[in-house]
């Protein structure tokens, strides 16, 4: 396969990374944001007070002006699986294409249609319809947050599917396998929760800075009344979910799991490595083996975690890519040699179809099937192994970060809803700086999410059926690092006119 | 219910349901007609904000018909979205980036901190309005013309041959761009360009109560209606006369066919009744609203809009049905895309179809909250009053 263009497949990988960070970087607040409003409009409603309705208001006029690029950017996510990424747009087009158009019918059209009332509506339509569309605004904004991470879940874990011979390509064969995939459920409650969390602490540091301000005092703290209730709950789910998705990928993707613990050697009674600071080990060039400069581990946890077992086996990097027999883990070239031997009788069986030879198309076929687990596998024939090996480092570091920030977050806004309760958060001075400094910390926990996802799934679109260089359009390298680098500025551009907007708006206060 | 229909009529349904979002998403264009017209409709700063603002309450609506017209595309026919849209890469890429300037440009234009200034926002609505409509009808006018470009499925399995391991495979270094080169994909364009203006001088005339537009959009209606019509008339005249892709229902092989695009109209008289009557509600509305101005011109978007979706969702109908190739290859005959060949398959085509029922039900509150929000038309002055101006 030395005829691939890796410098397309890279431009195309910087591409797709861009615009999903960009677009991330709004996503969240959205998710969250929306409840927060709704939850204020309620207490509006139930209470008639009219500072609730200014203070949903206020919140309102920032989410409005999230929303905007969020949308701007999540047009190009869409399209860009065809632009660049055609090969796969035809062979699990057939399942991923499903949770894409579901997401435009059921949940954008909710979005787009209610939060015209929601902006425009407060003298057109009566309170309790207003209220109506501020929820279905929320719902809708989760709702097409759903049908996308049950996208990604199933690129991740692929089932409900089978390869149709004849029409090169995944069927779907069952609807609620995908939908209902572990890895689909874990990623969406996870990634919906995260939003909250990140959606709460922006309220809440908002609001800090008008207490430091002294400006605006009784709508800063009912602001933070309501987002750390918000925020502790979620931020409660999220360790559940996040021990469940971290459970999925123990089981569904080994490697990228062995990254992220850089685990090298796999063993029973595995320890977590609760800290660690990693450099190479130049003993395996190319290996891309990593050993620890410091390490602080927990003895048993990381079995514990991945299996529910403190005694369980938890393979590692070598063991994936050089095998285990012993635990009936095969090779990576074994692997290779298997996906080689799917590709090659597949072409035997359609060539076998065309001449009209039935028995040997049959056994093409038998042979096809047999091997297909490992179909990507194939495209790495007499590449080296190591390949298939994710950035460690980035797994390593981006995953604990994410979980030391997410304790954080969670003390954070346990001690802010008690000091909020008894209305002595705003002689806190620390604890406001420090709320008001979480809000780039969120974003970074967040990103970092996703980028333990999906650095570590590499070099799969599809887990173990499609790597990266088979997914890519035929276009010219160049062709696309233009397209990056105008999405580049356009986004950059378009993110520094948002903090700045969004910056004066809040400047504003609640009474503006 | 669905999983009783043959594979083909769900195939069939489905190019219905597709053809008729796109026909949707024309209408839904007067956004960017209105967007192209900002600045000779409005002559003072606020009454160009009265003009976007009554733009800007229903962008949306036809972003997410965009998006959604894209996923049901992906959904219902995935070989169309890997070809065209990896083979026309950079049309597709001017379409969309002209879409990601217009969704931030109404929000930000007016806030203080925008950094780019409030010209620049309208400078992008202006440059949504034109690329989109187009860029977008000249796309659509491949339906009929073709592109150049291949799909073989084996070159999956091909590791040995030297070429890169891709399906489809567009021919040609413009990748799409010389699409536009082409007068008859270009007239399309014009076209719908000039129909989405007509469409929001229609809808400002429906909404906005100004005398001094109001008076503007009397003299623009017909300014762009005439051209609308001239581009309009060489595009369906060249469709009636010109030559087809027609597919072999046995052999599925795709030849060329004389008057291919009227014998599809003969064919099928439901659609040919649907472009009829489409062709004269436009013209009707048009008519009306500038002839008979004092008691009809708030109801020519109506006649108009509603004449719009039937001739788009007759025309793409046209291109789909009676085993005619869709997105047909100039290069290779036997690479052109049919509703056949590039679908989904009959399980996932089923699964969507059920969700397809959730459509009227779209439709129904996209209505109500329609006419709940525009029950009086809106002046400068009721303008003031709004918690909420873009």
């Amino acid at each position: 396969m030395n005829h691939i263009d890796f410098s397309l497949v890279d431009w195309s990988r910087a591409q797709f990374a861009l615009t999903a960070c960009y677009h991330w970087l709004f996503v969240p607040l959205t998710l969250g944001l929306s409840f927060i409003i709704a939850f204020m409009e309620t207490i509006y409603v139930k209470t008639g007070n009219e500072e609730w309705k200014r203070l949903t208001k206020f919140w309102m006029t920032v989410f409005g002006i999230n929303f905007a690029i969020g949308i701007a950017t999540g047009l190009i996510l869409e399209f860009e699986f065809g632009t660049n990424w055609s090969n796969y747009s035809w062979f699990v087009g057939d399942i991923f294409g499903a949770p894409l158009a579901i997401e435009g019918i059921m949940a954008f059209f909710l979005e787009t249609t209610f939060i015209a009332v929601m902006f425009f509506g407060w003298n057109k339509v009566g309170k309790k319809f207003h209220l109506l569309s501020t929820w279905l605004v929320a719902i809708g904004s989760n709702l097409s947050a759903l049908w996308i991470l049950v996208a990604n879940g199933w690129m991740q874990l692929p089932g409900g599917m089978k390869f149709n011979p004849d029409t090169a390509r995944n069927e779907m064969v069952n609807f609620w396998q995908v939908l209902f995939s572990p890895v689909a459920i874990n990623k969406f409650l996870h990634t919906v929760s995260s939003g909250y969390v990140l959606a709460s602490l922006f309220v809440i540091g908002v609001s800090a800075w008008f207490l430091l301000k002294k400006r605006d005092m009784i709508y800063a703290k009912r602001s933070i009344i309501v987002a750390a209730s918000f925020g502790l709950l979620a931020s409660v789910f999220i360790m559940l979910t996040g021990d469940g998705s971290a459970r999925a990928v123990a089981h569904h993707q080994p490697m990228k799991f062995a990254a992220m613990e850089n685990l090298y050697v796999g063993q029973q009674n595995a320890p977590l490595a609760a800290f660690g600071i990693l450099k190479a080990d130049p003993s395996a060039p190319g290996h891309k083996k990593m050993d620890f400069r410091y390490l602080v581990e927990i003895p048993d946890v990381l079995s514990y975690m991945a299996f529910l077992n403190p005694n369980a086996y938890v393979p590692g990097i070598y063991d994936l890519v050089h095998g285990n027999p012993a635990h009936g883990i095969p090779s990576y070239n074994e692997r290779i040699a298997k996906g080689l031997t799917a590709i090659n009788s597949l072409a035997a069986y359609k060539r076998a179809r065309l001449a009209g030879k039935d028995s040997l198309a049959a056994a093409s076929l038998t042979t096809f099937e047999a091997n297909y687990s490992n179909f990507g596998y194939g495209y790495y024939a007499n590449r080296d192994v190591h390949e298939l090996i994710p950035s460690i480092a980035t797994s390593f570091y981006s995953f604990r970060i994410m979980v030391f920030l997410g304790l954080h977050f969670f003390a954070l806004l346990l001690v802010v809803l008690i000091l909020t309760v008894k209305n002595k958060i705003e002689t806190k001075k620390i604890i406001l700086y420090t709320a008001l400094w979480t809000i780039p910390l969120a974003y970074i926990a967040s990103m970092l999410g996703w980028i333990v996802a999906e650095v570590g799934r590499q070099p799969w679109v599809i887990q173990d059926i499609l790597p990266t260089i088979a997914a890519v359009s035929q276009l010219k390298a160049s062709s696309v690092q233009l397209t990056f680098w105008v999405f580049a500025l356009f986004f950059t551009a378009l993110l520094i006119a948002e903090i700045g907007i969004m910056l004066k708006q809040i400047n504003k206060g609640f009474n503006a | 219910m669905f999983e009783s229909l043959s594979l083909l009529s769900l195939q069939e349904y489905w190019w219905l349901i597709v053809s008729l979002l796109g026909a949707l998403l024309v209408f839904l264009m007067f956004v960017q007609g209105g967007q192209t017209l900002i600045y000779s409709l409005g002559k003072t700063e606020e009454e160009r904000t009265l003009l976007v603002n009554l733009l800007g309450r229903k962008w949306e609506l036809t972003f997410t018909t965009l998006v959604t017209f894209g996923g049901a595309f992906f959904a219902s026919f995935p070989l169309f979205y890997s070809t065209s849209f990896g083979g026309a890469y950079w049309v597709w890429m001017a379409i969309l980036i002209a879409f990601v300037i217009q969704a931030v440009s109404y929000e930000y234009r007016k806030k203080p901190g925008n950094f780019l200034g409030q010209k620049t926002f309208e400078i992008f609505l202006v440059l949504n309005g034109l690329l989109g409509t187009l860029l977008l009808g000249t796309a659509v006018a491949t339906f009929f013309t073709g592109s150049a470009f291949s799909v073989n499925k084996m070159n999956l399995l091909d590791l040995t041959s030297g070429n890169m391991p891709i399906i489809s495979e567009w021919k040609g270094p413009a990748h799409g761009l010389e699409a536009a080169l082409n007068p008859i994909n270009l007239s399309l364009g014009l076209a719908v360009f000039f129909l989405a203006r007509v469409l929001a001088i229609l809808y400002f005339m429906n909404r906005v109560n100004h005398a001094v537009i109001m008076e503007r959009l009397k003299k623009q209606l017909l300014h762009n209606a005439v051209p609308f019509l001239v581009f309009f008339l060489v595009f369906a005249g060249w469709l009636l006369f010109s030559n087809g892709f027609a597919v072999d229902p046995k052999t599925g092989i795709v030849s060329m066919e004389p008057y291919k695009y009227l014998h599809n109209l003969l064919a099928l008289p439901v659609v040919a009744i649907l472009f009829v009557l489409g062709v004269a509600a436009v013209l009707l509305g048009i008519i009306r609203s500038a002839f008979c101005f004092e008691k009809c011109h708030t109801k020519g978007i109506w006649l108009s809009g509603t004449g719009t979706v039937l001739t788009v969702w007759s025309l793409l109908l046209l291109a789909g049905y009676n085993h005619t190739a869709y997105y047909p290859s100039t290069y290779d005959l036997q690479s052109s895309l049919t509703i056949e060949n590039s679908s989904s398959s009959h399980y996932t085509l089923t699964a969507m179809s059920y969700v397809s029922l959730l459509v009227p039900f779209v439709l129904a509150y996209i209505w109500y909250v329609w006419r709940a929000m525009d029950k009086k038309k809106i002046s400068t002055e009721e303008l003031k009053s709004e918690s909420h101006v873009y």
